[in-house]
């Protein structure tokens, strides 16, 4: 797989590390009433899609910057990618 | 009809026109007691226990392709019950037992080939992480046995034992692992299961579950609504897109496995050798391919196939051990879907939906497990209460904070 890396451009996937699921970029409330509950879902459950999947990955042998990436799970197409800092900051992340 | 040496010369001498298909082409009937969904190993055992040896009647397994088409057909054949924790170890060798007296349980020859298992060591502390399990699989009935550098040179001579990076320092061997003809454990199962009244119905989809008040009470398919007072879900790879369809999130990610056959060669390696820390095992088949593999590619798939940089990892795994190797040509490669689970062990449990059962989270272990697998979840299916070998593969064991997590990776399924 070829991951176009939106600073340097297509860099081979053998370069990044998986981390996965998109969705742990939405880390839950430490001091919501629920929240024993919501770091268990966090954690451990995930969608597991077979489909279209936004997920991490980490630019480990290159500028070490975290990426996400929508891929396809079925077919490994990559439709999109953008630096999860944007991503993170665009839902309200670490202002 | 029984399979014996007195059959195959009777149908020798008379054409071979006294064989029958090994088991019938059903229609599906409204209504059964059981509906197991996956016609594979786990699924085509459970139905065969559940009719044997719990008596259960009016059982059918739904197969969305034929038999025995997904994992239990891609993988690569080891059998094995070298695990450490306790929550693990009676199971698998709960499981190798059952493996051990299988082709005369079912009248079925699964070429069950136990050439044993060698785990490579390479610095001091895995010798005693390893002596630490060794111990554990014989607190558990298991075998296992050290063996110095010089035992393991005797068996495997081209075994390159003075590799720079990994010079071999001794093994930890299990002598009653080994392999199986892997097609013909789903075959056996199948045959088992049909000849007791088990209803295989092949090319039939599950869409969807029909749930009404908190219970199931059926699944649709592709041919139609089948009733049913109990459903087991036994489709490892699919598991969350199943799952997905009774409105489950699972503690479980798909990721793919690559796996690989050379051409054939004469006899050169007896028995199955892991290299662990290169990310390397192999065997030979009957036939003289070196079935042979390594690590996930890391990544979430249903592809059933993989990209090079893993097969460039792998073979550099195995040049580094066997150089020899290096000399034989790649036949084939493929890929199969791994039920990843959060801590690396499976699930056997009820779900939250009344009627409702899963079987899943396998990681890339899930063949060595079909005869306790489907021997456990018919125990759960049938009385409703978890075989004791089993009892600590639960749902609620991840929020409980009781994982079986034999590497120490945490909730990082491709580290598993």
């Amino acid at each position: 797989m070829i991951i176009e890396h939106p600073l340097l451009g297509p860099r081979d996937a053998a370069e990044f590390t998986y981390m996965g699921d998109a969705k742990l970029i939405d880390r839950p409330d430490w001091q919501a009433q629920n929240a024993a509950r919501e770091f268990y879902e966090y954690g451990y459950l995930r969608d597991n899609p077979a489909g279209w999947h936004e997920e991490l990955w980490f630019h480990e042998a290159g500028d070490r910057s975290w990426l996400v990436v929508t891929r396809n799970t079925v077919t490994h197409e990559i439709s999109k990618v953008e630096l999860a800092r944007d991503v993170a900051r665009a839902r309200g992340r670490s202002k | 009809m029984r399979y014996s040496g007195f059959r195959v010369i009777k149908e020798a001498l008379t054409g071979h026109k006294g064989w029958t298909p090994a088991w019938r082409d059903p229609e599906p009937q409204e209504q059964y007691d059981i509906v197991i969904i996956g016609g594979g190993g786990h699924g085509l055992a459970t139905a065969y226990y559940l009719a044997k040896e719990f008596q259960q009647k009016r059982i059918a397994v739904i197969e969305k392709g034929w038999i025995g088409g997904g994992n239990v057909g891609r993988n690569t054949t080891i059998i094995r019950s070298n695990y450490l924790l306790d929550g693990n170890e009676p199971f698998y060798e709960f499981s190798l037992k059952l493996w051990e007296g299988l082709e005369q349980d079912l009248n079925y020859n699964a070429m069950v080939s136990q050439r044993g298992i060698l785990n490579l060591i390479h610095s001091d502390a895995q010798r005693d992480a390893f002596t630490r399990r060794g111990n554990a699989m014989i607190l558990n009935g298991a075998d296992a046995e050290m063996l110095s550098t010089q035992q393991i040179k005797a068996r495997y001579p081209f075994l390159n034992t003075d590799d720079a990076r990994f010079p071999i320092k001794g093994g930890l061997a299990q002598h009653r692992g080994g392999t199986v003809r892997h097609d013909a454990v789903a075959w056996g199962y199948a045959r088992g299961a049909d000849s007791r009244g088990v209803d295989i119905i092949q090319n039939c989809e599950v869409t969807g579950f029909r749930i009404e008040k908190g219970k199931c009470l059926g699944v649709e398919t592709t041919r139609g609504f089948i009733g049913a007072r109990k459903v087991g879900c036994a489709v490892a790879g699919s598991s969350g897109r199943l799952m997905a369809k009774a409105g489950m999130r699972l503690p479980i990610e798909s990721h793919v496995l690559q796996a690989f056959v050379s051409e054939g060669l004469k006899p050169v390696l007896p028995g199955v050798v892991t290299f662990g820390a290169g990310h390397f095992y192999v065997s030979q088949s009957d036939k003289g391919g070196l079935v042979f593999g390594g690590d996930l590619d890391g990544y979430n798939s249903y592809a059933q196939r993989g990209n090079l940089p893993t097969v460039e990892d792998v073979c550099e795994g195995g040049m580094a051990i066997f150089p020899a190797f290096g000399r034989a040509r790649l036949l084939r490669m493929w890929g199969g879907i791994m039920d990843m689970s959060m801590d690396g062990s499976p699930i056997i449990d009820r779900t939250h939906i009344d009627g409702l059962y899963f079987n899943g989270g396998w990681c890339y272990g899930g063949f060595k497990a079909t005869p306790a697998s489907g021997f456990c979840f018919a125990h759960l299916l049938a009385r409703d209460a978890p075989h004791p070998t089993a009892a600590a593969y639960r749902f609620d064991r991840f929020e409980k904070g009781l994982m079986i997590d034999e590497k120490g990776m945490g909730n990082q399924p491709n580290l598993h």
